[in-house]
């Protein structure tokens, strides 16, 4: 018969429970060091810029004194990068995600694209920028235009994109898929009403971080031309343009100190932004989840 | 197969962008970029002006173009601050009209704007003092002479502590801030002081593009030197000390303020900041040629507004009537 040795399980059961709560404690610190860091950057944002937050500041042009410039510009040429960015990595992202998981053969070839897609992710924006400038400005044509900022855009968030559509693909369960077919549904109709609805709320969670990282990049911009200053609103996707962070860029390398301030404003108008497209994909993503 | 569905893929992208491009087409007619209608019925002109290059030179070009935008609110200004280098890539191919530099044209760009059969009109537009500053903290360096700042700056001359250059001076490491490399203002010092030999680098230098980095780090070290435009150490004069500079080592030290940066004693470090016209657009868009008149008459103004010095008077009349001759050729 055997004995339970219960002075052992004991001393098993103690090193176990504090083991149990140390690891506890360090993922909340490792929580918490990403937390305190937001709030404080939140906190200096907020008494910086809070001053020269305005609805004038939302809707004045730039200019060369600190009490009369604004972000309108700025905020006018993000959104229009936006609607541009937005459709067009979304279409080509999940479109690559799809042949990728869904109808590429399993061989050498796919596996060299997806190691390529993989790199292309850590490519530095600037390297983009060139890209864009060489296509984009150059070979369509396009000259230094809306167009050619949010094309550029969309490529360097397209990796991120499809990197997260291939994950929440591949995620879905089979037997869902294959309850699809069973009833004798084709491929595209799988995809289109099994395999893209289950993977929204993936594709949708990539979608913001990479829309997010989009927006406020400033390096590819300045190299395919976005404009500093500039006293009109884009019309069209072949206007001139500028954008948030552009705009805060030059704010913050002014040598006078409300500069400073101003910027800090603008910081608070973009993320005002991001807060609000954020919203926008989360309401999407609960719409969908519901459904299925 | 899969060849085939990756030419697929092709299609679609093209596609995609095809409709954008379609699509922005059909409202594009009354768009604010389709201003090639440079009507000049009396004084109303419209059209756009594109001004690109050096940072340093944008705030000038901002004041300007922000009141004169309010007089000519049809005329579509752009001011771009891609650096001065970055100007000169898009001037010398001809595709903007102002180029703003802080450095004069080099004879690679010289070549060029040749080679693309485009003129290129250098015009003075204010002066700036190259400052050297180390901290307030700092109590022992009050002038160095351009010999002392080569042994200090240039890479290998054997000075890395402060002791090196005066036995009286404290035996600490001297730490170097500097512009990047792609600034304007780290040619014109690399023109003067560094003569093309390499800057020392490494653990005890740090190089920012964002001069407001530079006089915070300068700030809080004893031991620290730096240098940047006039405008940052006037902002911050009451925690930074500029050091006055000797050219040769007998020459009296001359302090950078609005008098000796114009009328030039504060050399080698008084450099001007240009603007370079496009001599094309100056002729054929009338857009551009009010555009300059108003920037030749308020250009000082403008200067002192952002914190650089204005040239005397006379130079913007004189350069004025220089590009007013160019005009009517």
């Amino acid at each position: 018969m055997a004995t339970i040795n219960h002075a052992d399980i004991q001393k098993n059961i103690r090193s176990k429970v504090i083991k149990n709560a140390v690891l506890k404690w360090l993922f909340f610190l490792a929580t918490m060091v990403g937390l305190v860091f937001l709030v404080l950057l939140f906190y200096r944002i907020l008494t910086q810029g809070i001053g020269f937050f305005s609805l004038d500041y939302i809707l004045s042009f730039p200019a060369p004194y600190p009490e009369e410039a604004g972000i309108f510009a700025g905020l006018m040429g993000s959104i229009g990068l936006m609607l541009i960015v937005a459709p067009v990595s979304v279409i080509i992202g999940v479109s690559t995600a799809l042949y990728i998981e869904e109808y590429a053969k399993k061989n050498k070839m796919t596996s060299f694209i997806q190691a390529n897609i993989q790199n292309l992710a850590g490519v530095p924006s600037i390297v983009f920028g060139l890209l864009g400038l060489t296509f984009f400005v150059y070979m369509f044509n396009f000259g230094y235009t809306l167009i050619a900022g949010g094309l550029t855009m969309a490529l360097l968030i397209l990796p991120v994109i499809v990197v997260a559509a291939q994950e929440s693909i591949r995620s879905i369960p089979v037997e869902l898929k294959e309850a699809s077919y069973g009833m004798g549904a084709t491929k595209w109709q799988t995809i289109r009403r099994v395999v893209i609805p289950a993977a929204l709320p993936g594709m949708l969670t990539g979608t913001i971080l990479a829309l997010s990282r989009a927006i406020g990049e400033t390096a590819p911009l300045i190299i395919v031309g976005a404009a500093t200053a500039i006293y009109t609103t884009p019309d069209s996707i072949f206007s001139r343009y500028t954008a948030m962070p552009i705009q805060i860029f030059n704010w913050t390398s002014r040598p006078q100190e409300e500069w400073q301030y101003v910027a800090g404003a603008g910081i608070i108008v973009l993320l005002i932004v991001l807060l609000a497209m954020n919203a926008i994909a989360v309401f999407i993503r609960n719409k969908f989840q519901k459904r299925l | 197969m899969t060849k085939f569905k990756g030419f697929a893929l092709m299609c679609m992208l093209t596609l995609v962008i095809g409709a954008l491009a379609a699509c922005g087409g059909s409202d594009n007619g009354a768009g604010a970029e389709d201003g090639s209608s440079n009507g000049s019925e009396g004084d109303q002109v419209s059209g756009p002006i594109a001004i690109d290059g050096s940072s340093t030179v944008y705030p000038i070009q901002e004041a300007l173009t922000y009141e004169y935008n309010k007089e000519h609110p049809e005329v579509n200004v752009t001011v771009n601050s891609s650096g001065s280098g970055g100007g000169f890539k898009k001037s010398t191919k001809g595709e903007i009209d102002l180029s703003n530099a802080s450095r004069p044209i080099k004879d690679e760009e010289k070549a060029q704007a040749e080679e693309n059969d485009v003129q290129l009109h250098e015009v003075e537009l204010a002066y700036d003092g190259l400052s050297i500053v180390v901290s307030n903290e700092n109590d022992f360096v009050d002038e160095l002479s351009v010999e002392q700042l080569k042994q200090i700056f240039v890479d290998g001359n054997g000075a890395t502590k402060w002791s090196d250059i005066n036995p009286e001076w404290p035996d600490e490491t001297i730490k170097i801030f500097s512009p990047g490399h792609d600034s304007g203002t780290f040619d014109y010092f690399n023109e003067v002081v560094l003569e093309d030999q390499p800057m020392k680098e490494g653990e005890n230098t740090t190089l920012s593009e964002d001069d407001n980095v530079l006089v915070k780090g300068i700030e809080g070290n004893p031991n620290a030197i730096g240098y940047f435009g006039y405008a940052y150490y006037a902002e911050n004069e009451d925690s930074l000390k500029v050091l006055g500079v000797k050219d040769g080592e007998d020459a009296e030290a001359i302090k950078p303020s609005p008098e000796t940066i114009q009328d030039k004693s504060y050399t080698p470090f008084s450099r001007p900041l240009f603007t370079y016209v496009n001599v094309a657009s100056l002729k054929e868009k009338p857009q551009v040629a009010d555009y300059v008149e108003y920037m030749m008459n308020n250009a000082g103004s403008a200067a002192e507004e952002v914190g650089y010095v204005a040239l005397p008077e006379e130079e913007y009349q004189s350069q004025w009537e220089e590009l007013q001759g160019m005009i009517e050729e």
